[in-house]
């Protein structure tokens, strides 16, 4: 029996061509044993959602540097949900001010990396709290 | 079973998670196959094969567009390879698929090869047979970057696709075996490019050599390129789409179509076997240590592996 393996989107959301942080992650997540989709740029929250669903996979990262966090992050958690699909994880990162680190907890966002995380720290997080479905 | 309704009536979803559970070996999996099987083998399957960077998934990502015009219910299978060294991969296919990512009619799904060495994943077989319960009409299979000799797909894909770019060897390449054997349908791709002039001679020139007879399919060679001007690009792309359509046609008139379908039967029941005879002895003979026994022996030549091999096989096969 094989255990599970870990499937990962690292996706960028809205009008941000600023993908080399998204890029390292992705990178960095292979190293860790992940198995990574990589959607490129300019996604909409509605091509992401429908990405995560068709790849099956247990985490969305959400990379954004553009400011419009407070809009799309969300927007990706609830799309998630009305597709049925609640159960995919979300977590974001980038450039986000720590006053809207609650706004996006309340909308779902499972945890938040900033500039200065650590790639180990992430990665240590997903060990942690990701577990693929049974 | 729920799922297998599911996934009957299209749902992305259950499809998915399937697939990833024939993937992970979840145990569970293999009865929803079965379930699943008598709804198959009604898809025409397309493999498309060639090395890293030959520009196989924009060709699908194009192939999509063209195929969609005419309302086809398309799946995707993309493959890209698993690192050897931490198990992990980056699936970055899709990325040059994205613009169809909402459109109802195309599910694309990537695999990780995780150590199949054929070009595909060992979870292909069921996938394809996912994608045919949902009711894809075609199946497009995209493999991981391939060299010379990777060619599973031939065990899976009813038309061959085998994308060449310029500028990757003289005219002896064209002469080997393998994987300019099995095309149905050459691109040549970047075609735009210095040196395609000269790769399609040499194409043509090795297909001429040993011709095939009137009544059998001779391969033909479609020049893409300008993929950066989009009505030449999409000319060229109609121009593939007829070419693999026409293939078609001819398997299923000249009766190949049956033999393809055989030979892809027979590979099934061949994997089928070896899943059930050799990983149950492997599980054993791991759970018991006598795995890792054998290979001390083995690499200290105080037993080859072959005669160990047969001890194995006498005890476990009567």
């Amino acid at each position: 029996m094989t255990k599970r393996k870990i499937r990962v989107m690292v996706a960028k959301p809205g009008l941000d061509g600023h993908d080399r942080g998204a890029r390292v992650l992705a990178r960095c997540f292979r190293d860790a044993g992940f198995e990574v989709i990589y959607t490129g740029c300019h996604q909409t929250p509605e091509q992401i959602v429908s990405a995560a669903i068709q790849e099956d996979v247990d985490l969305v990262g959400l990379s954004c540097l553009s400011g419009a966090h407070r809009a799309l992050f969300p927007r990706v958690v609830e799309l998630l949900h009305e597709k049925d699909a609640g159960d995919i994880n979300v977590i974001g990162g980038g450039i986000i001010p720590e006053q809207d680190f609650q706004l996006l907890y309340d909308s779902g966002i499972k945890a938040i990396f900033t500039p200065g995380a650590s790639l180990d720290s992430i990665v240590e997080w997903i060990n942690t709290n990701i577990k693929p479905r049974a | 079973m729920e799922t297998i309704k599911k996934i009957c009536q299209g749902d992305v979803r259950s499809a998915s998670r399937l697939i990833r559970d024939v993937e992970d070996k979840i145990p569970s999996a293999k009865a929803k196959i079965k379930k699943l099987f008598p709804h198959t083998g009604k898809s025409f399957i397309i493999g498309i094969t060639g090395a890293p960077g030959a520009g196989k998934s924009t060709l699908i990502d194009a192939l999509i567009a063209e195929l969609r015009k005419k309302k086809k219910d398309i799946g995707v299978l993309a493959v890209d390879p698993t690192s050897p060294f931490t198990g992990g991969a980056i699936l970055g296919d899709r990325i040059r698929m994205q613009r169809h990512v909402e459109d109802p009619g195309v599910f694309v799904r990537s695999l990780a090869t995780r150590g199949a060495l054929g070009g595909l994943s060992a979870a292909v077989g069921e996938a394809i047979h996912v994608l045919e319960a949902m009711g894809k009409e075609i199946i497009l299979i995209e493999t991981v970057g391939i060299g010379q000799q990777e060619i599973d797909i031939i065990n899976h894909a009813h038309s061959v696709i085998v994308v060449l770019v310029p500028g990757m060897g003289d005219e002896v390449q064209t002469m080997k075996a393998g994987i300019m054997e099995i095309a149905d349908v050459f691109v040549i791709n970047k075609a735009d490019r210095a040196g395609a002039k000269q790769l399609h001679m040499e194409l043509l020139s090795m297909l001429h050599s040993a011709p095939a007879a009137p009544e059998n399919w001779q391969p033909p060679i479609v020049m893409v390129g300008d993929v950066y001007k989009p009505e030449a690009f999409a000319d060229k792309i109609a121009e593939l789409e007829k070419k693999i359509e026409e293939h078609h046609t001819y398997l299923q008139n000249s009766g190949k179509l049956v033999e393809r379908i055989y030979r892809k039967t027979m590979v099934e029941i061949n994997d089928a076997l070896r899943a059930n005879i050799m990983e149950p002895i492997m599980y054993k003979l791991q759970e018991s240590g006598e795995l890792q026994s054998m290979i001390e022996k083995v690499k200290n030549r105080e037993v080859d592996p072959y005669s160990a091999a047969e001890e194995i096989a006498k005890r476990f096969i009567k």
